[in-house]
């Protein structure tokens, strides 16, 4: 039976603390990543029902939502915001919780510092009250977004009551073209899955291109499993897996590494393992993607058109998008520029984007450029290697980290009818601020859009 | 948690798909820390043409008279009805929030997003899937009739009109019984709390650096 399982079966199982008869599995929590947008209520919970968190050890808590992304000496403005964040310290002060205040140069988003720090580590189960929790899985851990009473489950109980999703394998293979990214596979899954083409399944991508990709490139994709509706996605592990965890702070070190990589190593799906359902796509025909509508799955390669509007969410969302059906993608004109999120915000992402920059400016119709690194510790490497002044002086505004612009909680916001190339993963009604218009792109993409001011082909430059 | 065990009532139509939960709560509400008064901002950005914050009040902010939820026709209903994939994106609990605090009991769609079914039965918010065709039927009744009602019976599983037309639907064992009974999810775990030390204890000798 053993060699018929997959990843996810292995990382499931392996996890189960009790099977009730009723079909739900005690599935035990190891690493609980905590922020301040969905975790007040479930402090509260637990103080009112005078419980104490069972493994404090097992969380990790920073302030990602709500920060400012400029200068930030002098606290938060914004009083609401300043509350919730302050909530948060004051409940890690309470339960003696591990966290990153915003101060600290290891803040950054949950998503990104996870993995940063080794807190995310193979074959774990990783949870956070945040849907892109999802992220993580591109370490081989089974990571997946929860509710905040699910938050509060977790904190009391270091388990969870679920039942087991399906197995879904999207098998990429060939290789990528220059210019196209994990980002634009991913989009491109999503463009052919549709929004809810997923749910109920755990994606696992795997396949040639797929093993090409640096742990950074497969958290892009994973982080969007959950836009095709799957609460989790991963990636089994390899070589390039453990390189990335090796010598990071909170991962194994000495005798413990051996032990811990030995085990790693079995993380991955049989070769005889059963999938529901097998997606598979060739890297080697992808096109850089951009998204045209309301929902991730409104999805077209950039020298496409925008689609005709022959049914009705298809109408809405061009509606609101302020688009013609037939208007060339690259004709497209914009108003601000996101790169950031924890889509596409690692030192990576930031090598790839300024890489194109190559002595060009950012277009005079182009209101605001902003780079906004994942987390303090990613700032703070881009700007040993040079890439703030690169940025800075092509006229794109080098921000504090955080999720900013991905959903506006902050200052950072789109204008009503403003039209925004974001390299983060929700290009939904509202998402970056009221009336507001995105499209979701690769970070090269976002640079070729802002040094043109409209989106461009960026495989003409990168061939 | 409210129990859920059978309801009467008229429905609210909401005829669109892929309803996200920015679009259930937008960003800016995320930022209360308690768990009620979300209902006045549910569907905030289709409801109100002027934009809102936690600090203005939605009394003087002007409505979208087209909006759905505005319409008197529709006033009181308990069940919202919509199309596939209700609830999708963000796992903001909030949005479950701010449907109950509106006074929504359930939701009928042709497909719900995982996060938000889970969250929806852990506070006493019944998501109920049909057939397409179901729901296709539902939304004509509806928009023929404002005062269409149904009968929403937990126990027996099924939605029942005023012309006894009968759809059956599916529910796990485990969150019906949840559902029906109030029953906290945590008090539920903890009954098993010497198997979860008996699993820690095995898995330090198994996994030793997961417990540093
Ligand atoms: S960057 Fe965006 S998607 Fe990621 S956690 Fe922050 S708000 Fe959510």
């Amino acid at each position: 039976m053993m060699e018929n399982d997959t990843l996810y079966d292995k990382v499931w199982r392996s996890h189960s603390v009790h099977e009730r008869d009723d079909g739900m599995t005690l599935l035990y929590i190891d690493r609980h990543l905590v922020h301040e947008v969905t975790s007040p209520q479930a402090f509260e919970g637990l103080r009112i029902a005078g419980r104490a968190p069972w493994r404090r050890d097992s969380i990790l808590a920073t302030a990602d939502h709500n920060v400012p992304t400029t200068d930030r000496s002098q606290g938060i403005e914004d009083p609401i915001s300043r509350r919730q964040v302050d909530t948060l310290d004051e409940n890690c002060r309470h339960f003696s919780i591990t966290q990153f205040p915003m101060l600290d140069v290891r803040q950054g988003i949950v998503h990104v510092i996870g993995p940063e720090q080794g807190a995310s580590l193979p074959g774990m189960t990783i949870v956070c009250g945040d849907s892109h929790t999802s992220t993580h899985g591109a370490l081989g851990a089974l990571a997946f977004g929860i509710g905040t009473s699910e938050v509060e489950h977790v904190l009391a109980t270091q388990c969870l009551l679920l039942k087991k999703s399906k197995n879904m394998q999207i098998r990429v293979d060939g290789r990528l073209p220059a210019g196209v990214t994990s980002k634009d596979i991913i989009l491109a899954v999503i463009g052919r899955l549709g929004t809810a083409g997923a749910t109920g399944y755990t994606a696992e991508y795997a396949g040639a291109a797929i093993r090409a990709l640096s742990v950074e490139g497969r958290m892009t994709m994973c982080n969007m499993s959950i836009e095709a509706g799957a609460r989790a996605g991963m990636i089994a592990v390899d070589d390039t897996t453990l390189e990335y965890v090796a010598g990071r702070p909170f991962a194994p070190q000495g005798a413990m590494w051996e032990q811990a990589q030995a085990y790693w190593q079995t993380l991955r799906s049989d070769d005889g393992a059963k999938f529901d359902a097998v997606v598979e796509l060739d890297a080697s025909d992808l096109k850089p993607q951009v998204t045209w509508g309301t929902s991730p799955e409104m999805v077209t390669a950039v020298d496409g058109v925008v689609p005709q509007d022959d049914n009705v969410d298809h109408r809405n969302a061009l509606q609101y998008m302020g688009l013609q059906p037939g208007t060339p993608i690259e004709a497209i004109e914009i108003d601000k520029v996101f790169i950031g999120s924890c889509t596409n915000s690692r030192i990576e992402d930031l090598r790839e984007a300024a890489g194109l920059i190559r002595d060009r400016s950012v277009a005079d119709n182009v209101k605001l450029a902003m780079v906004v690194p994942g987390s303090g510790l990613v700032k703070r490497q881009a700007e040993e290697e040079g890439l703030d002044r690169i940025f800075k002086s092509a006229g794109f505004e080098w921000r504090e980290p955080g999720c900013s612009m991905c959903l506006g909680m902050n200052a950072d916001q789109l204008e009503p009818g403003e039209r925004c190339a974001s390299t983060s993963n929700r290009n939904f009604e509202g998402r970056q601020g009221k009336g507001g218009r995105t499209h979701l792109v690769s970070p090269v993409m976002a640079v070729g859009a802002a040094l043109h001011g409209h989106f461009v082909d960026v495989r003409k430059w990168m061939a | 948690m409210r129990p859920f065990t059978r309801l009467e009532t008229t429905l609210l139509p909401l005829d669109r798909s892929n309803v996200d939960t920015d679009a259930i709560i937008p960003q800016q509400y995320l930022k209360s820390v308690k768990r009620t008064g979300f209902g006045k901002y549910l569907f905030d950005n289709w409801r109100y043409l002027d934009p809102g914050t936690l600090d203005t009040d939605p009394g003087q902010r002007r409505t979208d008279p087209d909006f759905v939820l505005n319409q008197d026709t529709y006033a009181g209903a308990e069940v919202l009805l919509v199309r596939d994939n209700f609830g999708c994106g963000s796992s903001r609990e909030h949005a479950v929030w701010s449907l109950l605090d509106h006074g929504f009991r359930v939701v009928i769609a042709s497909s719900f997003a995982d996060i938000f079914c889970s969250n929806s039965y852990k506070n006493g918010l019944l998501p109920i899937t049909l057939q397409a065709a179901e729901v296709d039927d539902l939304f004509d009744q509806v928009e023929q009739d404002p005062a269409y009602v149904c009968t929403v019976d937990l126990e027996k599983q099924l939605v029942q009109d005023q012309n006894d037309r009968v759809f059956s639907f599916e529910i796990s064992e485990f969150h019906k019984h949840c559902l029906l009974n109030g029953y906290d999810e945590i008090d539920i775990t903890l009954q098993h709390e010497d198997k979860i030390r008996a699993y820690e204890d095995r898995m330090k000798q198994a996994c030793p650096w997961l417990f540093p």
